[in-house]
């Protein structure tokens, strides 16, 4: 009798693995798989000496936003998702939060055509033209957002156009937090 | 108004779906046979619903019903008429009634092959298939309702996907729905055969056919999905571990396996609970593979638009149906158990063998699918899983199932001689290991370990299938191969040369990343490629750079290829169409990826030995598939009106032990 | 898989090769190695492909940040580590070892044992049955 028993409860394995799946099934459909934590938040921002877009003898570099809260936005001329987000940098920079560029996979004089056309938020613009930097800083498509805070650490990394929603929601309580250690 | 019969169309035919899950179930634990006659009829009027509600949708996309929501978001005024009937699935909502009419087809099939089944048990059984087709309507009306109307109505659609505008996607759901959906008539049997607490020899005869029928068009429509991502999406890849792809090769595994325990349980009356188990899983996969591509927990490629509402939704019918059938199995499953001794060198042993390698292959690769979703929702840091772990994981016990398929196919019922065996096979053996270590050498110059392991495995697969074909045919006093027997020996046939084929494509192939300009030159694996002109174009919803290149060897022209990167302005997305030269043993593959500035364009060159051959496998494991399941022993249910007792199948009942 | 440095049959050299560049290299290992390590490199912004076989931009320049890291004499480790430091472990298709993933890698093992384990059970409680006669 008892054989049997101890036999038996092999027969309820594939109902209870079941279970346990559908219990993470559950879980999974309160998620967003696309998204993604950055390991670089909360790290020092990487170094980086760039040509500027306006004027290539020049160079920018992370040293030039040392010491203030910044912005740094990767972008470029073509991306649809950059003309969106474009309105609200130009408004943020008019409030006086300084905006510097990262020119990615772009052509210089297509880029400085479209800030002549569209405005220019930024306080200067590198161009990456290996693209190491950008890879450095861990981006992956456009426009990328970086909030910075003045010991040169990185607050935030935001994928996709900058909103208001996000700059209110996202950033500026990150600028209040300050990274709290946990 | 006619997208309104639509949808009353459906509602008709979730009533009769509830009627033919409720009653004959009902009818068979009362001993009705009023109520369990019901069954064919309600599967017959379901079918002709489903399948109206199906019509009226293609219509409605063929007449340009820009109305009907799912209309306007999957097509458009200038899309190809063709394409305009295959975007009936291109789409969630769409594909969904596509889901339901191969279960209505399926449904009615077995509704009218079985009438010499036993009253109570095909009620039963029609009676699950209705609680799924149920569960899958009602889904379709109360979430993804493919009638839903968009008014005010725009003049144009957003059109189809430009992935789905492609001679692939007429054929590929369809055949694959076939047999994913196909694996809820072995799962139906199985339960029905739990509710009754019993099952026979003669069980297992009725639900061979039907699984191998299944198992044969989940292997086409594999087949076809791997050879559509080759010329769409991958440059040259014909197979990524891609969650969706896993999703439906998952219950071709366990199907597989399903197919093979059935010969035990037909043969010895043995196995019963491993036979329902793998019955229950493979449909259980199915429905899994069904949630994982909607609701959006995993990221891929195929994915339709994620919605975690709908999400929920397939997960409740997930539990209801599977969970439902695994805890009739925690009860019911031990009074199964019957005894049947064996050797270690026996055909069942060679069987336990091979159910056991495909069950770790199919948790193997469940676990690296579904790994990432753990993860996060355990709250830790995102992981990827891909091709390395996967072809890792996939290989382990596929190669000793490989070793041991030789064998198993030649192995006599319950007992037999090891060293008979062994020399019964011995020159395919040397053979295959010989000419694996050689031929490589013949046509490519070179050679590695894994390419000898693969090839030799291939080709020792390969040589023991025709054994039994090559000694009937070199003496023709032996005994003549029935139909189910030349019907292993072919499908072997073609998981020995899919073996072959995969191996070479994976060893032997060459990639090239260059960027090229016209009047440029090169070679690639023993073919000179000359990049000749370049030009625009326009399709009748495109435009694209298209590329012109002449591909030649030892200076004789070999083809012209034609690669495009095509812009399609109403869905905004650019797409790159690879162009391709086939012959049975070789692909040449050209693809453009994007202008790099002054005229100079990244060009990417694939040659691809033998890469046809993998799908020329498939439809030939296909083969096999299909000559088995029309063995003259399924084929004759008139005996058992009679009441003939057939040749095999005598049936062991709970009592004969 | 390309278990096998492609050697004689890697030839964009040769007397009639003239292209503005290659994404590879002259040495036929090297190459080799280059092949099968961007086919375990996600692609970040596509839906579950490698960036072997994208064809957006950014696929393009993790290619080349992955041939510069090889020029400078990089192992495959350390390129995967540096990738993983800047864009998270999602960006590996083959998992690291770490205590999250340990099932995974231990799976493998123990269902083979597992699996063999059933096996050895299951035929020697047949082994003590009877065998009926068979027709």
């Amino acid at each position: 009798m008892s054989m049997e028993r101890t036999k038996a409860w092999r027969y309820a394995i594939p109902a209870a693995v079941l279970a346990v799946l559908a219990a993470f099934f559950f879980r999974g459909l309160q998620l967003d798989p696309a998204y993604n934590e950055s390991p670089l938040v909360c790290q020092a921002a990487p170094e980086f000496s760039l040509p500027d877009l306006a004027d290539p003898s020049r160079r920018v570099s992370r040293a030039d936003f040392a010491g203030r809260t910044v912005l740094l936005n990767v972008w470029n001329s073509w991306c649809a998702p950059c003309r969106e987000e474009h309105p609200f940098l130009l408004e943020l920079a008019r409030i006086g939060v300084p905006i510097y560029g990262i020119n990615w996979d772009d052509d210089r004089d297509k880029a400085l055509a479209w800030l002549n056309e569209v405005g220019d938020p930024f306080v200067a613009s590198a161009v990456d033209e290996v693209g190491d930097v950008a890879i450095a800083y861990g981006v992956y498509g456009y426009p990328e957002t970086f909030l910075i805070n003045p010991e040169g650490t990185i607050l935030v990394k935001h994928f996709g156009p900058l909103t208001p929603e996000i700059w209110a929601g996202k950033m500026a309580p990150a600028m209040e937090a300050e990274c709290a250690v946990d | 108004m006619i997208p309104e019969l639509g949808q009353f169309a459906l509602v008709l035919a979730v009533c009769l779906s509830l009627c033919q899950a409720a009653l004959p179930l009902a009818g068979s634990f009362t001993g009705r046979t009023d109520l369990m006659l019901l069954a064919r009829p309600a599967a017959a009027g379901q079918f002709v619903f489903v399948g109206l509600a199906f019509a009226i949708l293609a219509y409605a996309f063929l007449t340009d019903d820009f109305s009907v929501l799912f209309v306007a978001q999957n097509s458009n005024s200038v899309l190809p008429t063709v394409y305009k009937f295959t975007a009936v699935w291109g789409g969630h909502e769409g594909s969904l009634l596509l889901w339901s009419l191969m279960l209505a087809s399926w449904t009615l099939a077995v509704a009218f092959a079985s009438r010499s089944q036993p009253l109570e048990f095909t009620s039963r059984v029609l009676g699950v298939l209705g609680i799924v087709s149920a569960g899958i309507l009602l889904f379709t009306l109360l979430t993804s309702n493919p009638f839903t109307r968009l008014l005010p109505y725009p003049v144009d659609g957003v059109d189809l996907n430009p992935l789905l505008q492609d001679p692939g996607m007429v054929i590929h759901p369809p055949m694959l729905y076939l047999g994913y959906v196909g694996m809820a008539v072995p799962f139906a049997f199985a339960v029905a055969a739990l509710l009754a607490g019993r099952l026979d020899r003669n069980w297992a005869r009725w639900t061979r056919p039907w699984t191998i029928g299944a198992w044969l068009f989940l292997t086409c429509g594999i087949a076809l999905g791997s050879w559509w991502a080759y010329y769409e999406v991958g440059w040259g890849g014909w197979w990524f571990w891609d969650p969706v792809e896993n999703a439906s090769f998952l219950p071709w595994l366990m199907a597989t396996a399903l197919v093979h325990s059935l010969a035990v349980t037909e043969r010895r009356g043995i196995f019963k609970s491993w036979t329902v188990l793998l019955a229950i899983s493979a449909f259980t996969l199915s429905l899994l593979g069904t949630f994982l591509v909607r609701s959006g927990v995993i990221q891929s490629i195929h994915s339709f638009a994620n919605d975690p509402a709908r999400g929920l939704f397939i997960l409740g019918l997930l539990l209801l149906i599977s969970g439902g059938a695994f805890v009739l199995y925690a009860f019911r499953a031990a009074s199964l158990e019957s005894e049947g001794g064996f050797h270690p060198v026996s055909r069942e042993s060679f069987l336990l063998a091979n159910n056991v390698l495909l069950v770790v292959a199919t948790v193997l690769i469940l676990l690296g699918t579904l790994y990432p979703l753990f993860i996060d929702a355990l709250n830790l840091p995102e992981v990827s899983i891909g091709e390395p772990y996967f072809n890792f994981v996939f290989l382990l016990p596929m190669l000793p199932l490989g070793a041991l398929l030789g064998y198993g196919m030649h192995a006599a019922w319950q007992k037999m001689s090891g060293m008979v065996l062994l020399r019964q096979l011995l020159w395919p053996l040397v053979l295959s290991v010989a000419l694996a270590l050689v031929l490589p050498f013949i046509f490519f110059g070179t050679n590695s370990f894994m390419t000898v392991v693969g090839l030799a495995a291939g080709i020792w697969v390969a040589l023991s299938s025709l054994v039994m074909p090559l000694g009937r045919a070199l003496n023709s006093d032996a005994v003549r191969l029935t139909r189910a027997q030349w019907g292993m020996c072919i499908a072997h046939l073609g998981v020995g040369l899919f073996i072959i084929a995969a191996t070479v494509t994976s060893g032997y192939s060459v990639e090239q990343d260059v960027a090229a300009r016209v009047g440029q030159r090169w070679q690639l694996a023993g073919y000179e490629l000359e990049f000749r002109d370049l030009r625009q174009i326009e399709g009748q919803n495109f435009t694209a750079d298209e590329a012109e290149f002449e591909v030649r060897k030892d200076g004789r022209y070999v083809a012209a290829l034609r690669p495009q990167r095509r812009d399609y302005p109403v869905r905004e997305v650019v797409m790159t169409e690879s162009a391709i030269d086939a012959t049975a043993f070789r692909d040449v593959l050209i693809a453009l990826s994007d202008s790099v500035g002054d005229g100079a364009w990244a060009v990417h060159a694939r040659y691809k030995p033998l890469v046809r051959f993998i799908w020329i496998a498939c439809v030939i494991m296909a083969l096999g598939g299909l000559l088995a399941a029309t063995d003259s022993r399924y084929m004759r249910p008139k005996e058992l009106r009679a009441g003939v007792k057939p040749a095999v199948g005598v049936p062991l009942e709970e009592g004969g032990r | 898989m390309r278990w096998l440095p492609a050697l004689m049959l890697l030839a964009v050299s040769g007397a009639s090769a003239q292209v503005d560049s290659v994404e590879g290299f002259a040495d036929p290992e090297l190459d080799a190695r280059y092949r099968d390590l961007i086919h375990t490199i996600r692609c970040m912004q596509c839906q579950n492909q490698s960036i072997a076989e994208s064809p957006s931009v950014i696929a393009a320049d993790l290619r080349r940040e992955v041939r510069s890291m090889m020029a400078e004499g990089r192992s495959n480790g350390e390129i995967r580590e540096y990738l993983a430091s800047r864009y998270g472990d999602f960006i590996n298709f083959l998992p690291p070892w770490k205590p999250s993933t340990w099932l995974l890698w231990m799976a493998p093992a123990l269902l083979m044992l597992g699996g063999g384990v059933v096996f050895a059970r299951v035929l020697r409680a047949r082994m003590r049955q009877p065998m009926e006669k068979l027709e």
